[in-house]
């Protein structure tokens, strides 16, 4: 069975999940094969109790939700996080209003439209809003965290699959600036996974 | 590379590097020197300027990610803030070896223009980026402070002046 027949098939099995009807699928699309320690869809369409592959999905997944280039700007308190460790950001800034820094000390401050030598930059540098904390978390509580449009900007399934897979500051977790390590896999990649997940269900871990 | 841009007002056109820090540009190219290099990596705030009228790192802030933008250095501050913090910065004596003041006037004008009457907390935070090893953050915050009143003054005699001459 090729992969994309057995990615097919994974999206047939869920084809009565609300949810999952609105997802883009992937059909039409190259399996990505596995990449820096993250797994190719294909790598779990061999689980064929639904339920199981989704949980599955939903672990790969944890490796780069759980990554410092994610945490970091996912925090928990009012101060983003930096480094591998995940240490305080280094000058004291704070989440400020709107999630982009305090007035006169904005993430811009610092942070230019693109990486700059040791610098991360992106167009719209910022701090994930206090409900979408992902730091100090089990993966069963930001698992829970994304599907809630009360605590995910508000976004369906759909509308989160395509975040994942394709937002520019999302992006930045694999091009990050050379001292810092990229998140596991690549964003493509992550992408189809986070379909998957979807179209599996989108079943989360109980604890 | 041909990068256009205007600083304190003035049009250049500077054939130069996209990649050179825009620190370079202003104190190499356009002998603007009041901007300081401090750390290099956005530590220390000394080389604070003005981007379109917010403040911006200067030491990381590549020449080619400017084009077209307003930058805004020491020598070119003015208006009723600059006016403020530069009269309050000279009555207190704020700085001692001087060498960060040039980003520490920066980010108290931009802090000021944002927020009218800040807090203590709404200082620490604006100013936290900008490092004075001579430790003279209290006369800082005093300054600021006393900014913000005399510009709350002078806005409260021009009403009051209005007011009368409705009268």
């Amino acid at each position: 069975m090729s992969r994309a027949t057995l990615l097919a098939l994974t999206l047939a099995l869920t084809a009565g999940c609300r949810e999952s009807r609105t997802v883009t699928s992937p059909s039409q699309e190259q399996v990505l094969p596995g990449e820096r320690g993250l797994r190719s869809v294909a790598d779990f369409a061999g689980i064929s109790e639904e339920r199981e592959r989704s949980l599955a999905l939903f672990g790969e997944l944890g490796q780069v939700i759980t990554h410092p280039r994610c945490v970091n700007c996912h925090p928990a308190g009012e101060r983003p996080l930096q480094g591998e460790e995940g240490f305080p950001h280094q000058p004291l800034v704070v989440r400020g209003e709107d999630n982009h820094g305090a007035a006169a000390m904005q993430c811009a401050t610092c942070h230019g439209e693109s990486n700059f030598r040791s610098i991360p930059g992106n167009p719209d540098w910022h701090l994930a809003p206090a409900e979408m904390a992902w730091e100090g978390k089990t993966l069963a509580e930001i698992c829970a965290q994304i599907k809630d449009p009360a605590r995910n900007g508000d976004m369906s399934l759909e509308q989160l699959a395509e975040h994942m897979a394709h937002d520019d500051l999302v992006a930045y977790g694999w091009k990050p600036p050379a001292q810092l390590e990229p998140a596991p896999g690549n964003q493509a990649l992550f992408g189809q996974l986070v379909r998957a997940w979807i179209a599996s269900g989108a079943h989360c871990p109980e604890s | 590379m041909s990068v256009k841009l205007r600083v304190n007002g003035q049009a250049h056109e500077l054939e130069v590097d996209p990649e050179t820090p825009l620190l370079w540009v202003l104190r190499d190219h356009l002998g603007l020197s009041g901007t300081k290099y401090g750390c290099g990596v956005a530590q220390c705030g000394a080389c604070t300027v003005h981007v379109d009228g917010a403040p911006r790192r200067a030491c990381v802030a590549p020449i080619g990610s400017l084009a077209g933008r307003q930058v805004t250095t020491i020598e070119g501050a003015s208006g009723p803030h600059a006016e403020a913090v530069r009269a309050t910065w000279e009555g207190l004596d704020v700085p001692q070896c001087g060498y960060c003041q040039a980003g520490q006037v920066m980010s108290a004008i931009a802090l000021l223009e944002r927020v009218p009457t800040p807090s203590d907390q709404d200082i620490d935070h604006a100013m936290s980026g900008n490092i004075c090893r001579c430790a003279t953050y209290v006369r800082i915050r005093r300054a600021i402070h006393s900014a913000a009143a005399s510009i709350g003054g002078q806005a409260g005699q021009a009403e009051a002046s209005e007011a009368e001459e409705e009268r």
